[in-house]
């Protein structure tokens, strides 16, 4: 089930939700991988909001001097943008700040609650300026992108394209939602068909509507899309790190109880 | 016309949807006894879609110890040592055993490693877990993008480093251009091969002029080795003729020795400075081996065009062919050996008349159904 992230409530910051265990219409999870994973392990990043305290990792002033509050002119705005910006200052829309900061949040704890349980995380970019930098990123995580032309069946025909038994992305981070003809970017209308949840940075210019984490952000300045990549980078790689370290923990007390038992 | 089979709905619908388990059963019952008229073409398998054909990699070891296996047997019983039997010793013991005059090489028995006979082809891609193993296997095009990727990061490096020779003032424009030597770039099928997977055209052309960038900045030598893997060395096309060497025998005497080839005739002749004009063919003196002056005027022409007849002394032999052909080989090989002797002017001239270019009309043979190779049998209006 895939959290429904409609609704534009301001009151809760970090509404409980259900993290999708593998979505994917082809995925089947190994036997021995489910039960080899302790139910303990899995849900005790649930009972905290903000478990991996992605908050601290940036604050409204980064994303200032990042240059993310600025948005394309007036010309180009998409009309479901309208709520996330703030304003217009001669022409140019900036986008808020504060809806920036919390959706940020929201999508960096998906993020790492899905790096956490092993997710497949794939980094998509149609933009030639950062597509090295989003491959150096996903190569840093661990994780996986996919920077070049997107072919048509890559998600929906991924049987035949790749061979049979193949295992979809859980969670597609878009760095940029539009492709070099500044049309919607078809990674997102595919991800939306097989259930995978995205996460994706929307300019002024984009439509949101189909993501299901967007980021209201600039995606064209260099400073704003490092920033995104680093975030993204730590979160993974911290998520990672905590979930070695709990299974390090539940299998060193499962040990002690086994030794006390025997 | 294609043939149609007339099947019953319940393996139709059985055959179509997946989940059928929210069909009513009764209404299932009701509906499998009605016969359904389908075409072949359902059933029909798309076998240009499914590839060339995969092999398992157990199959492959299989393959691979089955062909050790019989290598040991093959050394033993040719009597060898069956340590050090190599590839060319089966392929000797091969043909000795299973002697076959079939024109096409492909076509004779052969045994070779396996790797050398089924295609490369990729393993599994991804791991227990399913996570794949390499990071832009989403693309499709794992390797080339990978090359890619690496390539620009390189030029990335490249230009970082320019940027931190320029800021301490130690930026030369004419600095270190990676020297290539005579070599191409692969073509589209050879770097297919390396990366065992298919590109596009459009693709190969962009690593190209990709590599082209890298190569036309000012400090790329340090990634001369990179560059050097994607390029395949050219044998050094020299414009210089090759000129037999020039020789001393025992009494002091200059000789030179050269081949010719005309037809079906092949002649190697010995030119002697000795000053007499001397000129032996097979034993026999030119007079009565060539009885006829056109031939004798073959053989003369190199000597006359450099002006230096009575000069040499000819030692010739000459087998297969006609007269004319022989005479014609002669010539050619007279004028390879003189020019050891002459000067690179003369040489260039004796080129320049044609005296160096081996001839290459062979007999061309004749066809069926005509009444010789080019010659067709006598039209008839009725």
């Amino acid at each position: 089930m895939i959290v429904n992230n409609r609704c534009f409530n301001v009151c809760f910051i970090f509404r409980p939700f259900r993290v999708p265990i593998l979505t994917g219409c082809h995925s089947s999870i190994p036997l021995w991988w489910a039960s080899l994973c302790d139910k303990k392990i899995l849900n005790q990043p649930l009972e905290k909001p903000d478990f991996f305290r992605v908050a601290e990792l940036f604050s409204l002033k980064d994303l200032f001097d990042a240059r993310v509050h600025l948005g394309h002119k007036k010309g180009c705005r998409h009309r479901l943008m309208e709520p996330y910006l703030y304003g217009c200052r001669l022409d140019h829309d900036i986008i808020d700040l504060d809806q920036t900061m919390e959706h940020l949040q929201l999508a960096l704890n998906f993020t790492a609650h899905i790096a956490y349980r092993g997710g497949i995380i794939l980094f998509v970019s149609r933009r030639r300026q950062f597509g090295h930098l989003v491959e150096t990123t996903a190569k840093d995580c661990g994780e996986y992108a996919h920077t070049r032309y997107w072919q048509g069946g890559l998600l929906t025909n991924a049987n035949i394209q790749y061979g049979p038994g193949v295992r979809l992305p859980d969670l597609i981070i878009f760095l940029s939602t539009l492709n070099n003809v500044f049309q919607q970017h078809v990674g997102i209308r595919d991800a939306a068909k097989m259930n995978i949840p995205t996460v994706g940075v929307v300019d002024s210019n984009c439509n949101p509507s189909l993501v299901t984490y967007p980021v209201p952000g600039n995606d064209d300045t260099p400073a704003a899309v490092e920033l995104y990549c680093r975030l993204f980078k730590m979160t993974i790689n911290r998520a990672k790190d905590r979930r070695k370290q709990m299974e390090l923990l539940h299998g060193l007390s499962a040990d002690a109880r086994e030794r006390r038992h025997v | 016309m294609a043939a149609s089979c007339v099947r019953t709905v319940g393996s139709f619908l059985g055959k179509c949807t997946k989940c059928s388990s929210s069909i009513n059963t009764v209404a299932t019952q009701v509906l499998l006894s009605r016969q359904v008229c389908v075409s072949s073409a359902l059933c029909r398998k798309n076998l240009a879609a499914a590839g060339p054909e995969k092999f398992t990699l157990e199959y492959i070891q299989k393959q691979v110890e089955e062909y050790e296996i019989g290598k040991r047997h093959l050394a033993n019983m040719m009597g060898e040592d069956s340590e050090n039997f190599t590839q060319e010793d089966i392929d000797k013991s091969i043909a000795y055993l299973f002697p076959s005059s079939l024109f096409e090489k492909r076509a004779r028995p052969l045994m070779k490693h396996p790797d050398e006979i089924f295609p490369k082809q990729r393993a599994v891609q991804w791991g227990a877990d399913g996570r794949p193993f390499h990071f832009l296997f989403y693309t499709g095009k794992q390797s080339y993008y990978s090359l890619m990727h690496d390539l620009y990061g390189k030029i990335l490096k490249i230009e970082k480093h320019q940027d931190r020779l320029r800021a301490k003032g130690l930026f030369s424009q004419d600095a270190q251009l990676i020297s290539l030597g005579p070599s191409r770039w692969l073509t589209k099928e050879e770097l297919e091969l390396l990366l065992v997977e298919t590109i596009s055209t459009h693709d190969y052309d962009r690593f190209i002029k990709l590599m082209e960038r890298m190569l036309a900045m000012p400090y790329s030598s340090t990634e001369e080795e990179f560059v050097q893997r994607y390029r395949r060395q050219l044998e050094a096309q020299s414009m210089k003729q090759m000129m037999p060497p020039l020789e001393k025998d025992e009494n002091g005497v200059a000789f030179s020795t050269a081949e010719g080839r005309r037809k079906t005739s092949d002649s190697s002749v010995i030119l002697r400075d000795c000053g007499s004009g001397h000129i032996t063919i097979n034993g026999q003196d030119y007079l009565q081996y060539f009885p006829v002056l056109q031939d004798r005027e073959q053989l003369m022409f190199p000597l006359q065009f450099m002006g230096v007849l009575g000069r040499f002394n000819l030692e010739c032999t000459v087998s297969g062919g006609g007269r004319s052909s022989q005479a014609g080989a002669l010539r050619l090989a007279i004028s390879r050996a003189l020019l050891s002797f002459l000067s690179e002017g003369d040489g260039e001239a004796m080129r320049q008349a044609g005296l160096l270019t081996p001839d290459p009309r062979v007999r061309e043979r004749k066809k069926p159904g005509q009444e010789g190779a080019r010659r067709k049998f006598t039209w008839k209006k009725r």
